[in-house]
């Protein structure tokens, strides 16, 4: 089809201003749109607030389309269930077996746990969670993998928070809004977690790939220890994820590491709870200058740890998002 | 007339006597959804890997190419600010993507007037990778050649799913010019 003839301006003077207009003005786009660009890649937090007032406004809708996208993802979950369910049976007795032995393991080092703890004096409150909320939303068709969640500074939600589910670390509160927020995911590629595998003090910093995956990097080179099916767990280095929670299986070995995949896969995951910064203290002296004192600026009251800057340079990447 | 034929006097938008297209209608469909599509990516799932189209780019170009002539050129610059506010790239992305297809597909009507459909889903499928590679290179993120072919699917998806979006723009169209304005 040939295009409509309102460009072809003729001899008309007005028709011909109106196109050339029509060039000038979508320029001028184009060139605000590169100079907007190029102030937000420096300074990630740029238009945060219209951003989030934006995510505010289409929560309600997001949330009760999660609500039907969980139910519907349960349909359909029941459906194979019924389908898989002799085979099924059979391994899920063997695997019963199983857990009943390591039960009985875990419970005898559960008792030795609390005896060592109580000669050592320590006492550990376990920290309840900020609020639970439902995964909205995500930037599926970005690059970049953020995923949007139904709490806010309304309900507590802070900057830097970790967000879990019930599996293992989903990511870290990026934006808050009033009752939305913004959260970096695992698997983006500017997401570095500290973890340690879970059997024994092999460390490594889990980064994401931005192919949905994890990249192990092992802070100790050498002859590469791991193997395919070992997991990875939060270090607690750098202050803001508690130590022991889950993060990634290692899928495939690599010349200095391995990939992983994320044990808390964000598409099969409905509710998250955002847990208190484990260490915050530890994470404001990562942010702290060297030349300036630690806590100069706070009231003084406490006296923050002042070994944690060397633990906390992976967190410093994902950090300059926030 | 009507006794023999009574669309005698109807063209496919209905009757062409006292009737007259709604302004609403012309002016919201098209933007309605391309905004629409801005949104819908935000919504129906949550994924490790980009994959799902990006929607509203989808829906600009269907209407920017099935419909030439009823965006203007600087619909690129609304149309990107409000996708930069539910994409997840960086602000100002959008802005500047969106601007320069709508005047790459100003230059491709110049130079290409007369073309079919093929040509139509040639030049969106080039508008489409340019986009994601561009979506890409500006998203902050440390772009290596694996980030680069995780977008392959979605390339992929997005350029088989332009001649379904065209067919759902002519539907859209004939919703748009419905004559339901009822003169006098």
């Amino acid at each position: 089809m040939a295009p409509p003839s309102n460009r072809r301006s003729g001899h008309s003077r007005r028709a011909q201003y109106g196109v050339f207009t029509g060039y000038v003005v979508a320029g001028l786009g184009a060139l605000i749109g590169a100079l907007l660009l190029g102030i937000s890649l420096f300074q990630p937090g740029f238009m945060a607030v219209p951003r989030t007032i934006a995510t505010d406004a289409v929560e309600p809708v997001a949330d009760a389309n999660a609500a039907v996208r969980n139910e519907g993802r349960g349909f359909i979950e029941s459906i194979q269930g019924y389908l898989r369910a002799g085979s099924q049976n059979d391994a899920l007795r063997k695997e019963v077996e199983l857990a009943r032995i390591r039960l009985a393991e875990a419970e005898a080092l559960k008792t030795e746990n609390a005896r060592l703890q109580g000669l050592l004096g320590l006492t550990r409150e376990d920290a309840e969670p900020v609020t639970v909320a439902r995964l909205v939303g995500s930037s599926s068709s970005s690059t970049r993998r953020f995923a949007y969640m139904g709490a806010g500074r309304n309900d507590g939600v802070r900057e830097g928070m970790p967000v879990r589910s019930a599996r293992g670390i989903v990511g870290r509160v990026l934006e808050v809004g009033r009752n939305s927020s913004r959260i970096l995911l695992l698997t983006d590629s500017e997401s570095v977690v500290p973890v340690r595998r879970s059997s024994d003090e092999v460390v490594a910093f889990a980064e994401g790939r931005g192919d949905g995956r994890l990249d192990i990097r092992l802070i100790n080179l050498g002859v590469n220890p791991l193997k395919e099916g070992d997991v990875f767990v939060t270090s607690g280095a750098g202050g803001f994820y508690e130590p022991g929670i889950a993060v990634a299986i290692v899928s495939e070995l690599t010349d200095d590491g391995a990939i992983a995949r994320v044990i808390s896969d964000p598409a099969a995951t409905d509710y998250v709870s955002v847990e208190q910064i484990y260490q915050p203290q530890a994470t404001q002296g990562a942010e702290t200058p060297i030349e300036e004192e630690l806590g100069a600026e706070d009231d003084g009251s406490d006296t923050p740890e002042g070994d944690s800057e060397g633990d906390t340079d992976g967190q410093d990447a994902a950090d300059d998002e926030g | 007339m009507e006794q023999l034929n009574p669309k005698s006097r109807s063209d496919a938008y209905g009757s062409r006597i006292n009737r007259d297209h709604s302004p609403i209608l012309i002016h919201l469909v098209p933007w309605g959804t391309i905004l629409l599509g801005c949104l819908l990516p935000f919504l129906p799932i949550i994924s490790a890997i980009p994959l799902v189209p990006p929607l509203g780019l989808l829906f600009l170009l269907g209407w920017r190419l099935v419909r030439p002539g009823l965006l203007p050129v600087w619909a690129g610059f609304p149309i990107g600010l409000f996708d930069d506010l539910f994409s997840g790239q960086p602000f100002g992305s959008g802005i500047l993507l969106f601007s320069l297809i709508m005047l790459g597909i100003e230059f491709f009507d110049t130079r290409f007037p007369w073309r079919s459909f093929w040509q139509d889903w040639m030049a969106a499928a080039f508008a489409i990778i340019a986009y994601l590679v561009g979506a890409a290179l500006f998203s902050g993120a440390d772009i290596g050649l694996i980030a680069l072919a995780s977008i392959g699917p979605q390339a992929l998806l997005s350029i088989l799913a332009f001649p379904v979006i065209a067919r759902i723009i002519g539907g859209l169209d004939r919703l748009r010019l419905l004559r339901v304005r009822v003169l006098g």
